[in-house]
């Protein structure tokens, strides 16, 4: 069992917990994640390591309530625990003195995109995040992604906040004002990735993106992770999670997203596992 | 005075094909007392037993059956458990017909004795009885040892009867490897696996879950920080292959460890009172003639498919699964395609699999191994429209822990390099099962673990009494 030492509630359906899990944290790195599974009918669910704390032994993940075992997690509180935690999963981020790095954060990428930053600041590079989210309830960790960050950008797709723009709107005026980074990483939804690639690729900037596809072992072991790459096909949880944004087939990865959609919908509307402790699911 | 012998086995008793093929409760019942004592009584009891050559861990099976013809199931087990610490496990999984079974003398003219079924009986009679633990000295000497499939559970029960201290490391969140993800529950029901593995937890192993090594601790990390004296590697081939055909990422397309681990492990054929669900579709076709493929056909009959394939390159007599398996399949009404290739997947504008596109082979001239080779018929393919493809053509090693440690050898498909006796390049590190041989069969896995655990021990007295 994995003890949720804290909880905060960042934004609407948005939370962060830190959880005791020493030997992970002993390990963990940027750009890894974690997998988590909730009791003895719980699902794989795949979160990256937003921080971690060796002293403390804790990791600090951050979720959105996006479906039944997120919205599941959702409602532990602090002091309880999960029943499975394990990782550090996947390649941590290479990180090097590039110069100029742009770290685009959307939504709740915010939340695995500070570590990343964190650490090209520490190895010397100028480090521009862009984060943006849909609306100002939605912001978080404004504050740490302003110290982990030699400047820090603002949007809201709906200018409650700061600004109203898309976080491919401050990119574009960025490169345009200031010239091309060395590298930009973007993580978020499938879609701002896709849409900075698409800009980045017109810059022919080096962009490397965190794909969070469907997963199930988070070992190599089962291949539902399966993403195409510059045409080869590669396992999104030991090959990645990053990979060169330019080579990445996006149409295929949103398809294989909604593989379970109607499963998804279904799970929403259960009540509780319904065979009682004696059913099969137990065995 | 000649004994006459009956010609058949004693018949298993077997759950109805029509009802069995909508339940995950097991197939085979299991001979009752009775029944394994009259099946006994057709063993010659041979001073040369051949079956016992054929039996990789060479159980004493003469010796096994004498006790049960005369109703000693304890002395049978004791006899049993000398070289096979799992009989409950191995009389439903072994492929009797091509090891012990195949050279028994019975089965020149007859139908061999049944002694898969018989060490099934003894195991099964065995195992809710209290494990006796006995106590045994502490040598100070601490094993770990990473994977807790057969390879690894058999070698940890040898290890921890001497005396060593022993820590297992498993990535999943189970104990158990394919025994619990990949072999469904109507073959291998989980409470057997998990009983044996209580035994093991009884006499003093401890078990860590959700463990990798290579992500949270290094081998090297084991070997100097965490103070183990020795490794025993038993990882297994858990890599899945693919075939490399166009379209093999739509959805629909999965690998038979994705979907037998979603519905063993994850228990996703009890979706939605449990959280992991699977795609099954109303026709599926299952690519590939072993256990593996198998068992995703009949797993996705009992999922609701109605039309379930097997598509098979070669014919009948190649197909590398347990004629068991392979004859229950057909009862339940998977349909096998023989001498059928697949070309490509095909599916629909939203990445869906609509189809299958095949090519018919013939059989050719034979190849290395000894099978005559399929060619394709020119102008022969057709399309099999389906909802769902498993690809079930053989599974490869995990790299995470060999390309953390990289004086581990391995040869040039990534299995790790061991002598017969579990020995690897690297010091105090033994390796077996899966993970040496490629995928192979679960007692071969035990038998290496067990030949691994006699190095282990070997090697740690040789040292001397543990210093502190
Ligand atoms: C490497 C990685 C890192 C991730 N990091 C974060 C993070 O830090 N914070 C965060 O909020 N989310 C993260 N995700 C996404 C998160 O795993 C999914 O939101 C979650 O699994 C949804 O499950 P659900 O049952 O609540 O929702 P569902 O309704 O079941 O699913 C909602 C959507 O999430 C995706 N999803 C569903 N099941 C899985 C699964 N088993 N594996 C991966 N994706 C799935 C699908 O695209 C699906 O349409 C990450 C995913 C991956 C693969
Ligand atoms: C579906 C299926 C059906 C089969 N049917 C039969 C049958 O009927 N009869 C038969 O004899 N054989 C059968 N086999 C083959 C048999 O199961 C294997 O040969 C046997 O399980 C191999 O045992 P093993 O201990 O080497 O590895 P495995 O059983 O594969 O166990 C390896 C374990 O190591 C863990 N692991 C891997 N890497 C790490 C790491 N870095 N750190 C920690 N843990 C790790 C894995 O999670 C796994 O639990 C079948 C196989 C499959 C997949
Ligand atoms: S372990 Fe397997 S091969 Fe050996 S006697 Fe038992 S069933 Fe036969
Ligand atoms: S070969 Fe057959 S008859 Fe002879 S001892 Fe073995 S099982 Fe009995
Ligand atoms: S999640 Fe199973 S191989 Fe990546
Ligand atoms: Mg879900």
């Amino acid at each position: 069992m994995y003890k949720i030492v804290s909880k905060k509630t960042l934004a609407p359906a948005i939370h962060e917990y830190e959880i005791l899990a020493p030997r992970v944290a002993k390990k963990a790195q940027a750009g890894q994640f974690i997998i988590v599974r909730i009791d003895e009918q719980g699902e794989r669910i795949p979160l990256t390591i937003a921080d971690f704390n060796r002293e403390a032994g804790t990791i600090t993940i951050v979720f959105a309530e996006a479906g039944y075992s997120t919205k599941k997690l959702g409602r532990l509180n602090e002091g309880d625990s999960v029943l499975d935690f394990v990782g550090p999963l996947g390649v941590p981020s290479h990180v090097d003195k590039f110069g100029t790095v742009v770290m685009v954060a959307g939504g709740v990428g915010v939340a695995p995109v500070f570590p990343i930053a964190r650490e090209m600041k520490d190895a010397g590079n100028q480090v521009v995040s862009i984060m943006g989210a849909r609306n100002k309830e939605l912001i978080f960790w404004e504050e740490k992604m302003k110290a982990a960050s030699s400047e820090l950008l603002v949007t809201t797709d709906d200018g409650s906040y700061v600004r109203k723009g898309f976080v491919t709107d401050v990119l574009r005026e960025y490169i345009e004002a200031q010239g091309k980074p060395a590298l930009v990483m973007a993580i978020g939804p499938l879609p701002m990735m896709r849409a900075v690639v698409n800009v980045t690729k017109e810059y022919e900037i080096k962009t490397m993106v965190s794909l969070n596809s469907i997963m199930v072992d988070g070992t190599g072991m089962c291949g539902a992770c399966r993403v195409t790459v510059g045409g080869e096909t590669r396992f999104v949880c030991v090959d990645g999670p990053e990979f060169d944004g330019h080579q990445v087939d996006f149409e295929e990865q949103l398809m294989r997203s909604r593989k379970y959609k109607s499963e998804e919908q279904h799970a929403l509307t259960k009540e509780s596992c319904g065979c009682g402790g004696g059913g099969k699911c137990h065995g | 005075m000649a004994k006459k012998i009956i010609p058949n086995k004693n018949p298993m008793p077997h759950q109805d094909p029509k009802v069995r093929a909508k339940n995950f409760d097991e197939v085979a019942l299991g001979y009752s007392k009775e029944t394994a004592m009259a099946e006994a009584e057709r063993c010659l009891n041979c001073k040369k037993p051949f079956c016992k050559e054929g039996c990789p861990v060479s159980v004493d099976i003469p010796e096994f059956i004498a006790h049960v013809r005369e109703g000693n199931f304890d002395d049978a087990a004791k006899v049993i458990k000398r070289t096979n610490a799992l009989p409950a496990v191995c009389g439903r999984v072994c492929p009797q017909e091509h090891q012990c079974e195949k050279f028994c003398i019975v089965g020149k003219k007859n139908e061999p004795v049944a002694i898969g079924r018989l060490e099934r009986f003894v195991g099964d009679y065995i195992i809710d009885k209290e494990a006796q633990v006995e106590a045994v000295e502490s040598t100070g000497y601490k094993v770990a040892i990473v994977g807790s499939g057969p390879a690894g559970l058999a070698c940890a029960a040898d290890l921890a009867r001497q005396g060593h201290s022993v820590t297992m490391f498993e990535a999943l969140h189970t104990p158990g490897g394919v025994l619990m993800y990949g072999i469904p529950e109507f073959r291998l029901p989980k409470k057997i696996v998990q009983t044996e593995i209580q035994n093991l937890k009884k006499m003093g192993v401890t078990i860590e879950t959700n463990a990798i090594i290579g992500q949270i601790a290094s081998l090297d990390e084991l070997l100097t920080e965490e103070g183990f004296d020795a490794a025993f590697l038993g990882t297994g081939a858990g890599t899945p292959y693919f075939m490399n055909l166009q379209g093999e990422n739509f959805n629909g397309v999965y690998s038979a460890n994705e979907f037998l681990t979603r519905s063993n492990l994850m228990k996703a054929y009890c979706f939605p009172q449990c959280d992991t669900p699977i795609k099954v579709g109303k026709k599926v076709a299952v690519l590939g003639g072993g256990n593996v493929a198998m068992d995703a056909a009949r797993t996705a009959l009992r999922l609701g498919a109605e039309e379930v394939y097997i598509v098979y390159r070669r014919s009948r007599a190649e197909l590398p699964a347990r004629l068991e398996e392979v004859e229950h399949a057909e009862e339940e009404g998977v349909k096998f395609l023989f001498l059928t290739n697949p070309t490509r997947y095909i599916g629909n504008e939203e990445g869906w699999l609509t189809g299958l596109e095949c090519i018919k082979m013939e059989l050719g001239e034979p190849d290395a191994s000894g099978r005559r080779k399929p060619v394709p018929i020119p102008d022969s393919t057709f399309i099999l429209p389906l909802d769902v493809v498993v690809v079930a053509i053989g599974q490869g090693p995990n790299p995470l822990l060999t390309k953390t440690t990289p004086d581990l050898e391995t040869n040039k498909r990534g299995n790790i390099v061991a002598d017969e006796a579990g020995k690897t390049s690297k010091e105090g590190v033994y390796a077996g099962g899966d993970v040496v041989t490629g995928a192979a069969t679960v007692i071969k896995a035990m038998g290496a673990g067990r030949a691994a655990a006699k190095s282990i021990h070997e090697y740690l007295i040789a040292k001397g009494p543990k210093k502190q």
